[in-house]
C-alpha cells in the first residue's frame, strides 16, 4: 500500500543528524510521532526513499524549567505536556490545547516538533506557543540556530527548516506574574476534531493598563499568525469594552480564511471576532 | 540496508517472529501474524479501532511502523484476558452491554485500560477526554462511559466485576 522505503533508527542525536545530512539529495525524511507523516505516506502525498525514525533519540526528550525560560525537547509528546504540573503553570494555553488535541493514542505519540514542522495552519500547539513568544532551535550536522517561532512559517506548509535540520528544542520565557495565558479551540466536537478557529492569548497588566498583548490565530490564514495590529491597539492602554471591540475587529481584518468542509470563510471571520472579544474580555476581567 | 528483515515482536508476553518490510505498520504486521483482534478501521489515527498497548501506553498501531515496536511489550485486547478469565474492563463492558457490533470494542477496551492505569478514579470528563480517539459508529458512548467507570471501581476494590 505504501511506496516502500528504507528505515533507519539512530540511537542518538548525532546519528539522527548524520542520517539526515544528505536529506535534500536523497529524499530522506525524519519520522517523529508519525501521526501526520505515516498518514501522508499511506496516501502517497509523501514518497520518501529513506525514513529516519527519531523514537530512540533521547536528547529530543526532557524539559528544563529555568527561572527565566522553559525549554522542552522537540520530541516531547502531547501527553507529556498534560502530565507536567510545571507546564500547566508555565504555559496554560499549551495544556488547554493539548487536552483537546486529537485522541489519546495520537496524543501519546504526536510530538511538539512534529506539530510545528507539519506546517499546518490548524496545528493546535502553534497558537499557544506563539502567544508565549516561543523560539525554535534547529540543528543539523553543520550547526545549530535559533529562530523565533513567529518567523518560522513562510507560507502554507512552508517553513524555514531545511530537510537536513531537526527541531531539537522549543523554549519560551516564563510569563509575567500578572498575566493570563489562554487558548480556545472552536471545532465540531471537543475531541478528535480539526480546528475551525483557534485562538491563543497572553494578556499582562500593570497599574490597570495592558502592558502586553499577544493574540495568535490558528486555521484562519495560510499560517498561524499573530494579530499584531490588535496587539498594538491594546498595549499601553486600558482595554475598555470599546477598545476590545476594536481589537477584535482588527483581528478579523487580519485573517484570510478559506471555505472548506469544516466551515465557511465568513463563519471563520465571524468567530475570530467573537472569540477575540470574548477571550480578551475574560482575560482582562481575570486580571482585575 | 535491507528494506525487509525478520523482526521479533513480543505480543501478549510471547516472542513472535515475522519477516516484515520497513514500511509495514504494526497493525498490518499484527494482523498478518494472526492477531486479528486488532481491528483495521480508518488507518489514519481517527478511529482508535487498532489501539494496542506498547510498553503500557495506548497507541494507534496503524500509525506505528512495526520495526519501531521491536523490543517493546505489545498488548492486544486478547492479552488482557480471555473468556475464562476476563479482565475487569472486559467484564464491565459485558455487564454494561457496552458494545453493539463490537468492531470498535477492542480499541476502546485498550484505551480504557490505559485511562484507568493512569487515573485509578477517573471522572466522567477524564473518561471522555481519554476516549476521544475512539469512535463507535453503531450506537453511542453512554454505556461505554458507564463501563469504564464501573471497571475502574471494580479494579480499585480488587474485584473482577459487578
Amino acid at each position: 500500500m505504501y511506496v516502500p522505503f528504507e528505515l533507519e533508527m539512530p540511537s542518538d542525536l548525532a546519528g539522527a543528524l548524520h542520517a539526515l545530512s544528505a536529506a535534500e539529495q536523497s529524499k530522506t525524511v525524519a519520522l517523529a510521532g508519525g501521526t501526520n507523516l505515516i498518514v501522508d505516506m499511506r496516501a502517497k502525498r509523501e514518497r520518501p526513499d529513506r525514513v529516519v525514525g527519531l523514537g530512540k533519540v533521547g536528547e529530543l526528550r526532557g524539559m528544563d524549567f529555568g527561572t527565566a525560560r522553559i525549554s522542552i525537547g522537540g520530541g516531547t509528546t502531547v501527553s507529556d505536556l498534560l502530565r507536567s504540573p510545571e507546564i500547566a503553570e508555565a504555559a496554560p494555553s499549551l495544556v488547554e490545547s493539548a487536552r483537546l488535541f486529537a485522541g489519546l493514542m495520537v496524543r501519546n505519540t504526536a510530538t511538539v516538533a512534529g506539530n510545528i514542522a507539519c506546517g499546518s495552519p490548524a496545528a493546535d500547539l502553534v497558537p499557544p506557543l506563539l502567544s508565549l513568544e516561543a523560539d525554535v532551535t534547529l540543528a543539523s550536522v553543520s550547526g545549530t540556530r535559533t529562530v523565533p517561532l513567529d518567523e518560522y512559517f513562510l507560507d502554507y506548509k512552508r517553513d524555514v527548516r531545511r530537510p537536513d535540520e531537526l527541531i531539537t528544542r522549543v523554549s519560551w520565557p516564563r510569563p509575567p506574574k500578572a498575566s493570563v495565558n489562554t487558548f480556545y479551540k472552536l471545532a465540531r466536537r471537543k475531541g478528535d476534531a480539526i480546528t475551525v478557529t483557534g485562538i491563543a492569548l497572553t494578556l499582562a497588566a500593570e497599574g490597570g493598563v495592558c502592558t502586553r498583548a499577544r493574540i495568535a490565530l490558528g486555521a484562519v490564514a495560510p499560517v498561524v499568525f499573530r494579530a499584531r495590529e490588535a496587539e498594538a491597539l491594546l498595549e499601553g492602554h486600558v482595554p475598555t469594552p470599546a477598545l476590545i471591540e476594536e481589537a477584535a475587529a482588527s483581528a478579523a481584518a487580519a485573517s484570510s480564511p478559506i471555505d472548506d468542509v469544516r466551515a465557511s470563510a465568513d463563519y471563520r471571520l465571524h468567530t475570530v471576532e467573537a472569540l477575540t472579544r470574548r477571550l480578551l474580555s475574560q482575560a482582562w476581567n481575570a486580571l482585575n | 540496508m535491507s528494506t525487509e528483515r525478520t523482526i521479533t515482536l513480543r505480543v501478549n508476553g510471547r516472542d513472535e517472529q515475522a519477516s516484515v518490510p520497513a514500511h509495514r505498520t504494526l497493525l498490518e504486521a499484527l494482523r498478518e501474524m494472526g492477531h486479528t483482534e486488532v481491528k483495521c478501521g480508518c488507518e489514519k489515527g481517527d478511529c482508535g479501532a487498532c489501539a494496542v498497548l506498547v510498553d503500557g501506553m495506548a497507541v494507534d498501531s496503524c500509525l506505528t511502523l512495526a520495526w519501531t515496536a521491536e523490543g517493546a511489550d505489545i498488548t492486544t485486547v486478547s492479552g488482557l484476558g480471555d473468556l475464562n478469565a476476563l479482565h475487569p474492563v472486559q467484564q464491565a463492558f459485558a455487564d454494561s452491554g457496552a458494545a453493539q457490533c463490537g468492531f470498535c470494542t477492542p480499541g476502546i477496551i485498550i484505551a480504557a485500560k490505559a485511562i484507568i492505569d493512569e487515573i485509578p478514579d477517573p471522572t466522567e470528563d477524564d473518561i471522555r477526554v481519554g476516549l476521544s480517539g475512539n469512535l463507535c459508529r453503531c450506537t453511542g458512548y453512554t454505556k461505554v462511559f458507564e463501563a469504564v467507570g464501573e471497571a475502574a471501581a471494580a479494579m480499585r476494590e480488587g474485584r473482577s466485576a459487578r
